[in-house]
């Protein structure tokens, strides 16, 4: 049963994974129904659910969704127009990659939930200020990621390119580009998911809307039960945006 | 005019870390004649890559230079085709792509591609497997492809790096005859590098033995044996002595090889 490796059958693999939920939601409603912790720390699954349910009916939750599915994948498609060729350029040309790394390097540890102050002294609480966030959140990772992942194309297929009459130009766009694609793709796929942690961060401080804001406002509402169904949601948008990607990567590069 | 002279080539590495520097190739002359399918045979670890990455300036040589029809070689280019010995498809692309990817480079209208693509799929006898990527086919074909690419360009010479190095014994036997056929319909000019001696006289005109590292062509043995050449042949008396003959070249530079890296 233990065998390193060894490959499960898909039926058992999606059973065991149920098998998890199920335990999941049992154990939560053990504790709450059972009174073990007191409601007003943790609401129980019923109640959770039927208050999203009002949430959306009556609350118009809907746009709060909305808005922040738009922040992030704005904020990510901004990112990703600007990292993926200065990472293309980095992983190529090694003089463009002594230039912008060492920076770039420093800047990856810059935390952007850090920058939420100063962004909002310079772009205010408005939807810019979110899409920064974001931005600086994922850019210096995706450049980064993208370089090594196009520095590393194998030496022999650039050489057997150049044998075959390529120049600088179409080894970068004709060997390059198309070699590290399925690897970028996965790349923007897991960048995508940390996107979703920085938009709730943007949300949380100096906004009027989204998710992050549904939930700081429960909190004054000492809702429980709001607060969790508002951080489901965002597991649920975010498992389904990567099962999107995912499959989108399958159909792109089999 | 010869068609390739490699006047005074030697290339030093220079050491890893601090390390001593190698001398990989000494001091190197061949001329290559218009036609000649030459084969390079020497223990592995002598140069012949070495030197043949430089005919094709994927490598700069420390002293000397190349020349191609009377000019100097300074960048690698589609006049001197190269089959690796590492399987170097583009895995993106499928046969036909990767045939027709040198005309691309040149600027060719797609249907002169497909023409020329067609031509050489049939030659190396992949008809029916034109819309394959490469990570669905064998080895043996993955280096036809990848002969056919190099062929395709119409490159002034050739040059095959151990090119059937990783394949198995039969296989092996079929392409050699396949690149023997190819080149007696069109007696292409071509360099071959071999560490295998059967191979290297059964494929040649001229065999350059190279001695070990640092290597050098301590021997230019030409074969008289006719042509069409058969599989058969590798058995007849005529080839028993050459193999015999350069056995004997071989031999004392295998033994030197070993030795360095026992020394
Ligand atoms: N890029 C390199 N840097 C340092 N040493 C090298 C390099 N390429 C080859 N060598 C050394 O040069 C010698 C000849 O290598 P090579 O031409 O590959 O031999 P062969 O193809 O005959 O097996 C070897 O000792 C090898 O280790
Ligand atoms: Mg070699």
């Amino acid at each position: 049963m233990f065998e390193p490796l060894k490959p499960v059958p898909r039926g058992t693999r999606v059973l065991l994974g149920t098998i998890f939920f199920v335990l999941f939601f049992a154990a939560w409603a053990l504790v709450t129904f059972g009174g073990i912790i007191d409601p007003l720390f943790l609401k129980d699954p019923w109640y959770t659910l039927s208050i999203g349910w009002s949430l959306f009916t009556e609350f118009n939750f809907i746009e709060d969704v909305g808005i922040t599915v738009f922040r992030v994948f704005g904020g990510f498609i901004l990112a990703a127009v600007v990292a993926v060729p200065l990472g293309v350029a980095m992983g190529a040309f090694k003089s463009i990659e002594a230039f912008f790394e060492p920076f770039i390097s420093f800047a990856r540890y810059l935390p952007a939930s850090a920058f939420i102050p100063l962004l909002i002294l310079w772009a205010g609480v408005g939807e810019a200020q979110k899409l920064s966030v974001i931005f600086i959140g994922s850019v210096f990772q995706v450049v980064l990621m993208v370089a090594m992942i196009v520095g590393g194309t194998r030496r022999e297929l650039v050489e057997a390119a150049y044998t075959l009459g390529a120049d600088a130009s179409g080894i970068v766009k004709r060997v390059m580009l198309p070699g590290a694609a399925p690897q970028i793709a996965e790349t923007l796929r897991l960048v995508l998911g940390w996107s979703w942690t920085y938009v709730i961060v943007a949300e949380l401080v100096g906004a009027s809307s989204g998710i992050g804001y549904m939930i700081m406002d429960s909190q004054r509402l000492l809702d429980t039960g709001m607060m969790i169904f508002g951080i489901f949601t965002i597991g649920v948008i975010g498992l389904a945006s990567d099962f999107m990607f995912k499959w989108v990567n399958q159909k792109l590069y089999p | 005019m010869s068609k390739l002279q490699i006047e005074s080539v030697s290339r030093v590495f220079a050491g890893v870390r601090g390390g001593p520097p190698t001398q990989a190739l000494e001091k190197t002359d061949l001329i290559v004649e218009d036609n000649d399918f030459i084969t390079i045979l020497g223990p592995s670890g002598c140069g012949k890559s070495t030197l043949l990455r430089i005919v094709a300036a994927l490598d700069q040589p420390s002293t000397g230079r190349v020349l191609l029809d009377g000019q100097p070689v300074l960048r690698p280019g589609p006049d001197r085709g190269m089959v690796f010995q590492s399987y170097t498809l583009f895995p993106w692309l499928t046969v036909r792509e990767n045939i027709c990817f040198g005309l691309r480079e040149k600027g060719m209208p797609e249907a002169g591609q497909t023409g020329i693509a067609a031509s050489y799929i049939e030659k190396v006898g992949l008809r029916g497997f034109e819309n394959h990527y490469p990570k669905m086919l064998s080895g043996g074909m993955q280096q036809r492809t990848a002969l056919a690419r190099a062929l395709a360009n119409d490159p002034k010479i050739l040059l095959l790096d151990e090119p059937f190095g990783a394949l198995d014994n039969q296989t092996r036997a079929l392409m050699q005859e396949l690149l023997l056929g190819i080149w007696e319909a069109d007696r292409k000019t071509v360099l071959f590098v071999t560490h295998d001696i059967d191979e290297s006289i059964f494929m040649a005109n001229r065999v350059a033995v190279m001695s070990a590292r640092p290597g050098r062509i301590k021997c230019d043995a030409r074969i008289e044996l006719p042509h069409p050449r058969h599989y058969t042949m590798k058995t007849s008396p005529e080839f028993s002595r050459y193999k015999a003959q350069l056995t004997e070249e071989i031999r004392a530079e295998a033994v030197k090889a070993v030795q360095q890296m026992q020394g």
